[in-house]
């Protein structure tokens, strides 16, 4: 990355670690085996991915037959919600009556599987989150069903950072399945039926890998995605957890690989460093605890974010931050900036070497606004004036100061032109 | 499709911006909760007896393409007659500006609504 400029879009995606690079180059090289042929490139290529996903499993705190890799988080999302539903369909008959519970702030990867799934008739139900960008658990328990199958919330929200209970959720869920099962125990076996199916719990972890303890066993996680390059790895390779006895059926069909779960050669260099980008994350701790890497990092990092925030709020007038800071990522801060169109402040932002995102719909190619700020309870109107900054590992203070210094006048100078904004 | 130098340079330094104290005509168009919302302010002269447009200015809220479009365009229409530029269509706003992304055409729309607005509400008073 050229020293001048600034990169403040870590949820986007991180720069590739030379950890990571130096990790995966002899298979994208002298490596190039296919690890399902049996001579010894296959045996060496096989070597390198099986390393990897003891790296993951101990990281999840999971077996490494749990672990699926996909070409991405959209993939393991897709695998996630669909692939359930697909084996249960198969196991129960296509009349079985489904419900699904996700939230209003889910990425597209997660939202638009579950729009397919009502179009066939699975009922879903998306929870709304408060203004800090979080649900209730309160809403969340009342809105189980007998026939609630699924529940999957994100651990972070992309656009804001805040972070779902992700355990208190894992523990309810667990909670009922258990009293679901015991009364169909004690009914009499001439009138209890088929057993019901548990409801099985997901979540998207993309934003979490980097700052937050994902130990399924720990946060009763049944389904678990993520992604390589939002933890300085690279693109194109993600990894779906599944706990054993999860049912899911595969989306793609035809090579068998990964227990049936996901057909595709591997992608070894990929998978190589996706595992070397866990290992820079650190060894896990026990009862929840970040590593000590994470630790390190989330300080380092939260310092930075604080200053930023500081900053603009005290420079910027009327700037309003949508990320709350004692519960969200240390990496995120969204604001908004009434009078100015986000997009407009990101190009002149690009044009001074400092990259950002927006969640205006002039940037996007829908032309819609944030669903994420709009369930938060932000008005259209002004919806189209954020901008998030989302800082990472190698962010430095005298970044963050020439942001508060080159920020200012860009929105005044906006604010001039603009119609909305009257000094 | 990214933006053309062109739209950058009207959007990083936007011509005729700002607003025209006794105005002949304002007009207002797009709506917030869409991200763009454009103002043009006319001042109508003559010339030759004909009715030309004498001074215009623009304030916009929107992006990019949306204050470049607004910038362009007053470029495109200052000291020409009403009826010449009553025929400015999206088209050649685009042609000027080099081209737009293809979701960022409506911008020149409504550039161009702004633009005839004013000029009708001129043209209805006199």
């Amino acid at each position: 990355m050229s020293a001048r400029r600034i990169y403040l879009d870590h949820s986007a995606t991180t720069p590739l670690e030379p950890k990571v690079l130096e990790a995966m180059m002899p298979f994208l090289t002298d490596k190039f085996g296919n690890p399902n042929s049996i001579h010894s490139f296959g045996q060496e290529a096989l070597t390198g991915v099986d390393e990897a996903r003891q790296i993951l499993a101990d990281f999840l705190n999971c077996q490494t037959s749990e672990i699926v890799f996909t070409s991405g988080a959209t993939e393991a999302n897709n695998l996630a919600i669909r692939g359930l539903i697909k084996a249960l369909k198969k196991r129960r008959g296509d009349d079985y009556k489904m419900h699904i519970i996700t939230s209003s702030i889910e990425h597209p990867a997660i939202l638009e599987p579950c729009r397919e799934l009502e179009r066939q008739g699975i009922e879903v139900t998306y929870l709304p989150v408060d203004r800090k960008g979080i649900i209730k658990m309160g809403a969340l328990e009342k809105s189980i069903k007998d026939n609630t199958v699924l529940v999957s919330i994100m651990y972070v929200n992309n656009e804001v950072g805040s972070v779902q209970p992700i355990r208190k959720i894992g523990k309810l869920i667990k909670k009922i399945n258990e009293k679901r099962d015991r009364e169909w125990r004690n009914t009499r076996v001439s009138e209890r039926g088929q057993r019901p199916e548990p409801i099985y719990f997901h979540t998207d972890a993309v934003q979490a890998v980097n700052f937050f303890n994902c130990d399924v066993a720990w946060n009763y996680i049944d389904m678990l995605s993520l992604s390589g390059h939002k933890i300085y790895g690279p693109k194109g390779i993600g990894a779906l957890y599944v706990r054993e006895g999860v049912p899911i059926y595969p989306i793609e069909l035809g090579g068998h690989q990964e227990r049936n779960r996901r057909s595709g050669t591997l992608n070894v260099p990929g998978i190589v460093g996706l595992g070397a980008a866990i290992k820079l994350l650190g060894k896990r701790r026990d009862k929840g605890n970040i590593t000590t890497k994470q630790e390190k990092y989330n300080k380092k990092i939260s310092c930075l974010r604080d200053r930023l925030v500081k900053g603009i709020l005290a420079n910027i007038p009327q700037a309003k931050l949508n990320t709350d800071l004692n519960d969200s990522t240390p990496a995120h801060a969204n604001f908004i900036f009434p009078g100015v169109e986000g997009e407009s402040v990101l190009l002149l932002l690009d044009l001074e070497g400092i990259a950002v995102s927006t969640g205006s719909a002039c940037a996007s190619s829908n032309l819609e606004a944030s669903h994420v700020l709009l369930a938060m309870g932000i008005k259209k109107e002004i919806a189209h004036s954020s901008i998030r900054f989302t800082l990472g590992r190698h962010t430095t203070s005298v970044q963050i100061d020439k942001v508060i210094r080159v920020l200012p006048p860009i929105i005044k100078k906006l604010r001039n032109i603009s119609t909305e904004w009257n000094e | 499709m990214k933006y053309t130098q062109k739209v950058i340079d009207h959007f990083r330094n936007p011509r005729n911006q700002g607003k025209i104290n006794n105005a002949d005509a304002v007009s207002e168009k797009g709506n917030p909760a869409c991200g763009d919302v454009m103002r043009i302010y006319l001042k109508i002269g003559e010339n030759d007896d004909k009715k030309i447009i004498e001074d215009i200015k623009f304030e916009t809220f929107g992006c990019a393409a949306a204050i470049a479009v607004t910038s362009i365009l007053t470029e495109m229409v200052k000291g020409r007659t009403l009826e010449e530029a009553l025929q400015l269509n999206k088209d050649e706003i685009v042609k000027e500006l080099g081209g737009l992304p293809a979701q960022k055409i409506h911008c020149s729309m409504l550039g161009v609504d702004t633009l005839h607005e004013a000029i009708k509400q001129y043209q209805n008073k006199n």
